[in-house]
């Protein structure tokens, strides 16, 4: 276990150095440079700012001053967000935005799997077809036009729920985004389950179960369920990522002060050090994830053994 | 014998698949629907902008976030300047579902003829190509097709490119494992024995037959590379007015959707409708080309 940890942990560091290398030179191929489009300054005064930043040198020289403060944790300086550093803004939204992914996977875990289980013990009857139906409307519409959706209905409409904003964390206004942050995620893993428990409630040893005499609620919840689980564990790490990706529209959409929106504004105002760092940040948190779900999966699963490999 | 076979066999066999096929989907209600929707969808978005008595970038100074009406002729409403919301709303079809053909090309060709030299060449090559799609995958692709959108401007071909680039994956993997399969068959064998040459058998021999599941993962391709294309558009990274988008008009949408729902209605159900029956005929032809449940 420990020695495949480590491998996956080696195999980790080349993914990342390539997310780094490519956004690093994709960033500084783009025409302009941070201090254009402003008022024009002074050539002088221009010289002073690159130098101050460094921007003067070579290309490959910045590359590994970035790189080395990189390793020590420092993503630079912001050029819009004058007084703060990449790494302040990024330590500023995190907090916000993983506790927004958090609610959004346990509400996807909470309903997709009782949703999957339901309809696959109730296979092919109206329950299963609504919650089917459900499930493809969920994967088919982006988040993006669900989350407005909702805000329309439920901040407008109905005015139960406010239609944006954060106030410091508080359930009324969680609810509409995690809930838009979810559905994807609730239509995917309902999907699953229910494939994979149609197959498991197939299978010899859930007929030996019930051969000898055990009821129904035990059958499944102490047999069937855990190895039908096996494949919406595996997909935790896609769904973290997508969960990643949709915070960015969605934190934009309901005005949540997360990394997302840093990232989306900082696209928006050619921020290029910030929208680097960001994505640095969560290319590295996407591997990290993968990681603890492929290490998770092999706790679950007896079948598995890494360390043989 | 087994040349002869070989030979004269798979054409008529693809044949009576792609009739056999047709007659399965047009047994399936829904993907049949789906299909009839979205055949109505795109000749709307086509010929649309011809039909509504408004341009795309005219401004009727009399109705600005007009609500839909029949009488005005804004059968959709304005938005905030004025604009007819329908013609929008085709245009930004035509360019969504531009985007849908094209992009899906052009993963479709690089993915083939990756997976396709992969699985032919084997070997070394062919783990060094397998590894690289490995560390490809592991990217955030998302974040980077955003980065390559802020760095080089927002150009339509640009998006093109960027969006085929990163869904051929899943293609050259698929295309590399029936190529692997096919590869060990006695007709590659016996066009080996005859003197074609690798090329010629690749194109010829290879690809051809792969083509069932090819195309099973091209019509779950097309919805995802609409709603990439919408989500670029909606953080403000797609094409540029005065083209529009649907994820433009929905992200437009989002904005007025207080004292203007119609604006952020309209295009999300266009949207939704079109990726919803784009999935249904998707699954529709999955089942109706899969050779496994004939």
């Amino acid at each position: 276990m420990l020695s495949y940890t480590l491998k996956r942990l080696l195999q980790a560091i080349p993914t990342l150095w390539i997310v780094i290398t490519l956004s690093f030179f994709l960033m500084h191929l783009a025409p302009g440079g941070p201090f254009d489009g402003e008022r024009q300054l002074p050539p002088e005064i221009e010289a002073n700012l690159l130098a101050s930043y460094g921007l003067d040198k070579p290309v490959w020289a910045q590359y590994f001053t970035y790189m080395g403060n990189l390793l020590q944790g420092d993503l630079g300086p912001s050029f819009k967000y004058k007084d703060f550093s990449v790494t302040e803004l990024v330590a500023q939204g995190f907090p916000v935005s993983l506790e927004l992914g958090m609610w959004a996977i346990g509400l996807a875990l909470l309903v997709g799997i009782p949703m999957g289980v339901i309809a696959a013990l109730k296979r092919n009857s109206t329950v299963d077809y609504m919650v089917m139906g459900t499930a493809l409307a969920g994967v088919a519409i982006p988040n993006f036009v669900i989350a407005p959706l909702l805000a329309l209905v439920f901040g407008v409409f109905l005015a139960w729920l406010p239609v944006g904003g954060w106030n410091d964390g508080h359930w009324k206004n969680m609810i509409l985004p995690v809930v838009a942050l979810s559905i994807q995620q609730i239509a995917y893993i309902a999907r699953m389950m229910r494939a994979s428990m149609i197959e498991v409630l197939g299978s010899h040893f859930v007929r030996t179960a019930r051969a000898k005499g055990l009821s129904e609620i035990a059958v499944i919840f102490r047999h069937a369920l855990r190895p039908a689980m096996l494949p919406v564990i595996s997909y935790l790490g896609p769904a973290i990522a997508g969960i990643i990706t949709g915070s960015v529209v969605i934190e934009q959409i309901f005005g949540i002060p997360g990394i997302g929106r840093y990232f989306v504004q900082a696209a928006l105002n050619r921020d290029y050090t910030l929208v680097m760092g960001t994505v640095v940040f969560y290319g590295a948190l996407i591997v990290l994830f993968n990681l603890i779900v492929d290490l998770l999966y092999s706790a679950l699963d007896p079948q598995i053994r890494y360390d043989n490999e | 014998m087994i040349m002869n076979n070989a030979t004269s066999a798979p054409p008529v066999a693809s044949n009576s698949l792609g009739r056999e096929a047709w007659r399965r989907l047009r047994q399936n209600s829904a993907a049949t629907a789906s299909l009839v929707l979205l055949i109505i969808i795109a000749l709307a978005c086509l010929l649309g902008p011809w039909l509504t008595p408004w341009a795309l970038d005219e401004v009727d100074w009399n109705a600005f976030l007009a609500p839909p009406s029949i009488e005005s002729g804004h059968y959709a409403g304005t938005d905030a300047n004025g604009r007819d919301l329908l013609t929008r709303v085709f245009h930004g079809g035509q360019i969504s579902l531009s985007v849908a053909l094209v992009a899906t090309l052009v993963s479709l060709v690089i993915g083939v003829l990756y997976g396709a030299i992969a699985g032919y060449v084997g070997g070394r090559v062919d783990n060094l190509m397998m590894r690289f799609v490995d560390i490809m995958y592991s990217l955030p692709f998302m974040f980077m097709v955003i980065l390559l959108m802020v760095v080089f401007g927002r150009n339509i071909l640009l998006i093109y490119a960027a969006i085929g680039a990163v869904e051929w994956l899943d293609m050259s993997r698929i295309v590399r494992g029936q190529v692997l399969a096919l590869k060990r068959r006695e007709f590659v064998e016996a066009a080996h024995a005859l003197g074609v040459s690798s090329f010629k058998i690749v194109t010829r021999h290879l690809i051809p037959n792969a083509i069932g599941p090819v195309i099973i993962y091209v019509t779950l391709t097309v919805p995802k590379v609409i709603l990439l294309e919408s989500f670029l558009s909606f953080l403000g990274l797609g094409v540029q007015e005065p083209l529009t988008s649907w994820g433009v008009l929905i992200s437009e949408g989002k904005d007025m959707m207080e004292t203007a729902p119609w604006m952020l209605i309209i295009p999300s159900a266009f949207l939704a409708i079109t990726l919803l029956c784009l999935n249904f005929l998707g699954d529709g032809l999955r089942d109706a080309l899969d050779p496994k449940t004939r």
